[in-house]
């Protein structure tokens, strides 16, 4: 099973085991990991699962959708490596990705 | 407003001796009499997108079930806001645009402009200050009487937050208020007010902010940080048309109004009619932070939000065609018992329970969405703080309207906590 690091805001590390083919997003709120709110459950379409993700896993992850990015382009904290949670599949070769969490989720 | 009169339920037929053909879900005459449930409950079961040939709005389809709603709230290319959020028709003459009924690109730019006054470094600056406010209403509430909950408390704590956002001068808060009351309320729209008269309360609106404009201007923009010296310092929207101004105010104002008021009464509703509920969270307060968005979800503020189809297109196997108007019944995908469980119990310990329509979702979801919820949850900390109960101790008056879910009256009795 590959793993995720999760960071807080705060510095705090939750490493956690994921199932390949579910959402990072999932993966975080079934393993209690806090900061990630997820309001519509995964239908990218509410942008409470905003995740920083790590410089070296950027460029490894799906291009992002139209759909993803108009939704992270209504955070004014969006950064260069913002991403939603719900968006990003795990695989094997994400094994040992590292996402930082915002401070809030809008 | 307290001019609406009360229909009582009665009047209104048993949703299965209507034909179905005959539905028509806009008409406030459901909503004001709360006799709107049943007819959603039919139609989800029987015919979850319905089309209604003929009402005060024309032809319009509703959606009814949770699913079809996020798959049209998600499509912003196909299911457009330009011509309005709800269903009556903008006159000509008249046309008040605001970033929620705009479609990108221009949507994104304006909204940007004013995200920041609900940004959550924003929100924890206001918790103070919402808070010491909530403090001074409860504790002035007379108690072991009757009053109205409405116009004591809603009314009054959501008019002195959005004071707060714009920096609006706070003796003349009320006009606040009415300016939202009579925004949403026009005869357009099934409502009460002549149209006259809506326009005239709007225009004085306008000047009023016009002249707060023309205050903060030439301010230096970092010691403002209110909703209008955003606006006017934003190189995008410092040059708006004043109907788009108006237009954006109306938004923000209505947005920041209406909403939190009915689900601060929903609230004390009912709580008051499950008592095992208001038990459990009276026992254990930080149940308060799930219960909030319970509250927000079986109050429904806004009973729905229109789209218009940009091109023909198939929906759950109906034909829409290009420019039909959707109207997308948040009100019903909230009780749609696939998607929530046990969806017509009120239950404040519910899962999930920010996984709820009332805020919409996609692009144009609620911008103050954790404000909203702020608001509720410090309410109800200093309630239950205070009171032993607040008793409801007649039925509320509901409002004129499709549109917005609110209450006009809630008679209660506060009753202090023991000494």
């Amino acid at each position: 099973m590959p793993q995720i690091k999760f960071i807080e805001f705060n510095g705090t590390e939750h490493d956690i085991e994921a199932n390949v083919g579910e959402s990072i997003m999932v993966a975080a709120t079934s393993n209690l990991v806090p900061g990630i709110d997820a309001d519509c459950g995964g239908e990218c379409s509410c942008a409470t699962c905003h995740v920083i993700v790590d410089d070296k896993w950027l460029g490894k992850l799906e291009p992002i959708s139209s759909s993803e990015n108009s939704m992270l382009d209504l955070n004014p904290d969006r950064t260069a490596n913002s991403r939603l949670s719900c968006q990003i599949k795990m695989t094997d070769g994400l094994d040992g990705i590292v996402v930082n969490l915002p401070e809030f989720q809008y | 407003m307290s001019e609406a009169v009360a229909i009582p339920t009665q009047q209104i037929p048993d949703p299965y001796q209507v034909p179905l053909e005959d539905f028509n879900m806009s008409d406030p005459a459901l909503f004001q009499a709360d006799a709107h449930w049943g007819y959603f409950e039919r139609l989800r079961k029987e015919e979850p997108i319905h089309y209604c040939e003929s009402s005060l709005f024309g032809p319009y389809w509703s959606l009814t079930k949770f699913n079809d709603i996020m798959e049209v709230e998600k499509d912003h290319g196909l299911f457009s806001s330009e011509a309005g959020i709800t269903l009556a028709d903008r006159p000509a003459d008249f046309a008040l645009t605001n970033f929620i009924a705009m479609d990108p690109p221009k949507h994104d730019v304006q909204r940007k402009a004013v995200t920041g006054v609900v940004a959550p470094l924003n929100l924890a600056k206001l918790e103070p200050i919402i808070r010491s406010r909530a403090e001074k209403i409860l504790d002035d509430l007379p108690l072991n009487e009757e009053l109205n909950w409405v116009d004591h408390v809603s009314i009054e704590l959501t008019t002195q937050m959005l004071a707060t956002l714009f920096d609006f001068p706070f003796e003349d808060r009320r006009k606040l208020t009415y300016w939202s009351d009579m925004a949403t309320s026009g005869s357009l729209a099934g409502g009460p007010t002549p149209e006259e008269v809506r326009r005239a309360a709007l225009m004085e609106c306008l000047e009023v902010f016009t002249g707060l404009w023309n205050e903060r201007v030439n301010n230096d923009p970092s010691d403002d940080i209110d909703l209008v010296s955003m606006l006017a310092h934003n190189p995008q929207t410092r040059n708006m048309e004043p109907m788009e101004y108006l237009g954006n105010l109306v938004l923000l104002i209505v947005g920041g109004n209406d909403t939190t008021r009915n689900s601060i009464t929903g609230g004390v509703y009912f709580l008051d009619q499950y008592p095992d509920e208001f038990a459990k969270v009276k026992a254990d307060p930080s149940l308060i932070p799930n219960m909030v968005p319970e509250i927000i979800r079986y109050q429904t503020p806004l009973a729905y939000m229109r789209r218009t189809a940009t091109r023909d297109t198939k929906l759950g196997g109906k034909q829409i065609k290009q420019g039909d108007k959707l109207a997308m019944w948040y009100v019903s995908g909230n009780r749609d018992e696939e998607v929530i469980d046990k969806p017509n119990e009120f239950i404040i310990d519910r899962d999930k329970a920010r996984h709820h329509l009332s805020f919409g979702f996609g692009i144009h979801r609620c911008m103050g969405n954790r404000l909203a919820e702020m608001q509720l949850r410090i309410v109800w900390e200093e309630i239950l703080k205070r009171f032993e109960r607040i008793e409801v101790v007649g039925e509320p008056e509901r409002i004129q309207s499709s549109f917005v879910k609110g209450y006009a009256t809630l008679p209660v009795i506060v009753h202090p906590k023991a000494a």
